[in-house]
């Protein structure tokens, strides 16, 4: 019998060797899957388990997180939620994160290994870090300027500053409180369904998901690109243009908005300051779609890879074209199209010597007691232009904001210039015109100039004349203007 | 064999014992303390993990099991002075384990505690093992109630039937709250009946019948017994739907038959009933069937819409633990929902003590079994030697068709992890496994003693 007692216990060995080897292949081999099952709850849950780090605007707190009392426990809250929400996107149990609250996700929540203070120590510990903050390079006294000047309205403000890159201020209106789905249950879902109703899209990010028709401020880049290519002799020479303009290979003819304007044979600087479009279209089909193509992309046109840290919509400069076509594009219409802060960037490159900073929100993460886990640098986009173009056209813009259509824009104690736009939208023209204004300042006392800015109005009620983005644009841009000059004081 | 330095023959004749065979129970007392010290860190780790401070009950916890194991111990010092010094200290590790891992599944579910119930039968656990080791003085005495037992056995798995199902299995006696599940006796019930008839009849049944090609058959005479316990087999599968239960008589009969008669032909004929009848039942009995759905697809459910299924579940839980584990009372097992105190037990310790853990505890089993086969190898009797093999096999078995179940390796059965588990039936019968083990142990080291010496007295 004992040698059949010792077969049996062979066989007892054989289905312990069995449970270790399918206990191994469960808990080492396969874990990983299993682990991200979309239907294992646990990676959810201990999300949750603890408050998420927060985003500062200015040092401070513009979020929270509140205990649930459910089994997902925190939730995120915010402060401000329908001024902040360009910046912060949401970060909700049921619809993900979005914006900062995604791109710093795992700083926030505390996943991060950079935040533990031994390398791998979570993965060996099963423990987590708590969340992290996200310091933003925001202003706040030029975001509640931006989002009190766009009021009810339609519409978005991007604010940077020309020698980093800093994006000051990212609004957008009408807007929403992530605040309001940021859990789950049907308050989540009612208010997820009713803000994706809205005809308003609440949650549509103007400042940088939306690209609108450039109209006359995508000038500047036409100017820069006149200058850069040496098509005219210096901006105050006289340009053989034709008033009206016919476009080139058609019989459409194209017109000024102001018949008082003496567009005809206009210099660069005068035509700015006026906003000829004979002038822009003419010259534009004389740089050549080559060049036209190459400027543009030197501002950011055609780039689908800027990052803020959230993705930018990709700003367009066709880049197969006729020249009648290229004509209506150097006036920022046809398909030219541009996010707010790409026209932010427009004006920034200008503000900085024609060096244009990559712009950026996020200034530095810290762990949850405030040490430094990481800082960004300023990095140069690319070089838009050359110095002496960027002094002329800076000469052409503040010309803009002293004579010409952008005055509503003037600061006393600073130096400021800009461009107006209007652009047409709609089947034949019919909707109502965008408002658009870009312009930077510098203070008097400042050494360089200290922000660049991008406004535009999309349902600037008021009639096509007056508009021209020097009526509903320009104060909102000088509001967040004084703003950033006024905080760099103190 | 320890102790047999000498020839037994001669110190049998020489007055003063030259073999001297250690009691051990130093080593018993030292283990027993190891293992309620590791309870109660495990208690209070859950406490500290869970609610940043030591349970308030962790000192009347750590005393009442304290005072469980002495008095077990105590019992076994005096009445079974020679029992494998490993046995009882691995029971208790394993209740107070069961115990902490069901206290901490608690604390998910306030409104179902279940760890003060499950102490309650702890405690009448071991108040068993103490009376079966102070009463039970020679295992061999079983052999009387052999045809009692048998029939208690038979009445006992045929009771519930006439109970409502519980889910789905009719496995339980309900009397008001009280709830048993008769069949965890019927196991022992039916180990002493094998043990006694096998060790009668096993010459009948290793050299009588036919001789078919290279498989040598048994007469008809011998053979209907063993038919008849393969048609309960499939009764209790089919009349309780309960697939554990059948598979783990089945295996017990064919593991005993096999170390009686050591005929590989048993075994043959034993696997071809037995994947005759599991795979008719599991194709028409609608239970068995999703069950084995389950084992083959366990996230069938998930492309289904419907959400993980306790399966799946399970297997996250396991997953989740990994290596290491997260540590007591920071997994989230309890998201299996329904059975995760009992049948489900092991995917907490998967999950918060890890694959290191859960080997652990792999091998705490593997050592009691290995002890019982032990004693079995050093016993003279054939039954104490079938009855031995047969109660460490039912626990092999056990720990096999349930941790094999949640984890996916075999189709799931509804069965208790031996003394994890939530259940009492489970927790008082493995008690009494581990008393009619002490007491076999004892006899079988005890018996390397020359004749006459002190110790032999029974």
């Amino acid at each position: 019998m004992t040698k059949y007692i010792r077969r049996a216990s062979a066989f007892c060995l054989i289905l312990l060797v069995a449970l270790l080897v399918n206990a191994a292949r469960v808990q080492v081999f396969q874990a990983g899957s299993l682990d991200d099952n979309s239907a294992n709850r646990r990676s959810t849950i201990q999300r949750y388990d603890q408050p998420r780090g927060n985003i500062l605007v200015n040092g401070k707190p513009i979020t929270g997180s509140k205990d649930s009392g459910q089994a997902l426990r925190y939730e995120r809250t915010y402060k401000n939620g329908p001024l902040y929400s360009p910046v912060t996107g949401y970060a909700s149990q049921t619809y993900g994160t979005t914006f900062v609250e995604s791109a710093e996700d795992d700083i926030l929540a505390g996943t991060d290994p950079m935040l533990s203070p031994i390398p791998f120590w979570n993965e060996i510990s099963r423990t987590q870090e708590p969340g992290g903050h996200v310091g933003t390079t925001v202003n706040a006294a030029a975001q509640q300027a931006a989002y009190a000047g766009l009021g009810g309205k339609k519409g978005a403000v991007a604010a940077i500053d020309p020698s980093t890159g800093k994006i000051l201020a990212l609004v957008s209106t009408p807007s929403y409180d992530p605040g309001d789905i940021a859990g789950t249950g049907s308050a989540t879902t009612d208010a997820w369904a009713r803000l994706n109703a809205s005809s308003d899209q609440p949650m549509l990010n103007r400042a940088i998901r939306q690209t609108y028709p450039p109209g006359s401020t995508f000038k500047v880049v036409t100017a820069a690109a006149v200058l850069e290519n040496d098509v005219v002799n210096g901006i105050s020479t006289p340009t053989d243009t034709p008033s009206p303009y016919t476009l080139p290979g058609t019989t459409t003819v194209l017109r000024n908005e102001s018949a008082s304007a003496a567009c005809e044979d206009a210099t660069l600087e005068y035509a700015l300051q006026v906003s000829c479009n004979t002038v822009f279209a003419n010259l534009g089909v004389k740089v050549g779609l080559a060049d036209m193509v190459k400027t543009s992309e030197n501002f950011g046109f055609n780039d689908s890879g800027v990052r803020v840290p959230m993705t930018a919509a990709r700003s367009n400069f066709d880049t197969d074209m006729n020249q009648s076509q290229l004509a209506l594009s150097s006036i920022g219409q046809f398909n030219t199209a541009a996010t707010p802060l790409q026209m932010a960037m427009v004006a920034a490159a200008v503000a900085n010597g024609g060096t244009l900073m990559s712009p950026y929100l996020v200034d530095r993460t810290t762990t949850s007691d405030g040490t430094t886990v990481s800082t960004t640098g300023s990095r140069t986009y690319k070089q838009a232009m050359s110095p002496y173009t960027a002094t002329q056209l800076q000469q052409m813009m503040v010309n803009v904001v002293e004579k010409g259509t952008g005055t509503n824009a003037r600061i006393s104690g600073a130096t400021v210039g800009g461009k107006t736009g209007t652009a047409q939208n709609g089947v034949n023209n019919e909707g109502v015109p965008y408002a658009w204004f870009i312009s930077y300042a510098q203070a008097d006392d400042a050494s360089q100039p200290q922000v660049a800015v991008a406004v535009v109005v999309e349902d600037a009620a008021a009639d096509r004349a007056d508009i021209s983005g020097g009526g509903s644009a320009a104060p909102i841009a000088r509001a967040v203007m004084e703003a950033v000059l006024n905080s760099a004081e103190h | 064999m320890t102790g047999s330095t000498g020839s037994p023959g001669t110190t049998a004749r020489s007055s003063v014992p030259a073999v001297r065979v250690p009691r051990r129970r130093g080593t018993e007392l030292a283990l027993i303390v190891l293992a309620v010290l590791l309870s109660v860190y495990g208690y209070c780790d859950v406490g500290l993990a869970k609610n940043g401070n030591v349970p308030p009950g962790a000192a009347g916890y750590g005393a009442g099991l304290g005072v469980l194991a002495l008095l077990a111990h105590v019992a076994v010092r005096f009445r079974a002075p020679y029992a494998d010094p490993l046995l009882l200290p691995i029971a208790v590790l394993l209740n107070g384990l069961g115990l902490v891992l069901i206290y901490r599944l608690d604390l998910e579910t306030p409104s179902d505690e279940a760890a003060p119930t499950q102490l309650i039968w702890s405690t009448l656990g071991v108040g068993l093992f103490i009376a079966f080791v102070v009463f039970l003085r020679d295992h061999r005495v079983l052999q009387r109630y052999a045809y009692l037992s048998v029939v208690a056995a038979l009445i006992l798995m045929i009771l519930p039937i006439f109970f409502p199902a519980v889910n789905g299995a009719r496995i339980w006696i309900r009397i008001g709250n009280f709830s048993i599940q008769p069949g965890e006796f019927a196991k022992i019930l039916l180990a002493i009946f094998f043990a006694t008839y096998l060790a009668a009849n096993r010459n009948a049944l290793t050299y009588t019948g036919k001789k078919f090609w290279k498989l040598q058959l048994p007469t008809m005479r011998v053979f209907a017994p063993i038919l008849a316990i393969w048609l309960i087999s499939v009764g209790v599968l089919v009349l309780e739907t309960d697939l554990g239960t059948s598979l783990l008589f089945f295996g017990l009969f064919i593991v005993m038959l096999y170390v009686a008669t050591g005929r590989g032909s048993w075994i043959a004929i034993g696997l071809v009933l037995a994947a005759a009848g599991a795979f008719v039942v599991a194709s028409f009995e609608p239970h068995v069937h999703s069950r084995v759905e389950d084992w083959l697809h366990p996230f069938a459910s998930i492309d289904a819409g419907d959400g993980p299924g306790q399966l799946a579940q399970s297997l996250f839980a396991f997953a989740a633990g990994g290596m290491l584990g997260t540590g007591l009372g920071l997994g989230h097992s309890i998201l299996i929902g329904f059975a995760a105190k009992s049948d489900f037990i092991l995917a907490t310790a998967g999950e918060e003590l890890g694959l290191v853990g859960l080997t652990a505890i792999f091998l705490l089993y593997a050592l009691l079994v290995e002890r019982g086969y032990r004693a079995g190898l050093a016993l003279r009797d054939p039954f104490g030697r079938l009855l031995s093999i047969g109660l460490a096999s039912i626990v092999a078995l056990q720990v096999f068709v349930i941790a094999g179940g949640v984890m996916g390796l075999i189709p799931l059965t509804g069965m208790a992890m031996p003394f994890l588990a939530q259940g009492g039936s489970s927790l008082v019968t493995n008690w009494i496994i581990v008393a009619i083990l002490v007491r076999v142990s004892d006899r079988a080291r005890g018996s390397l003693l020359p004749e006459g010496a002190p110790e032999a007295v029974t």
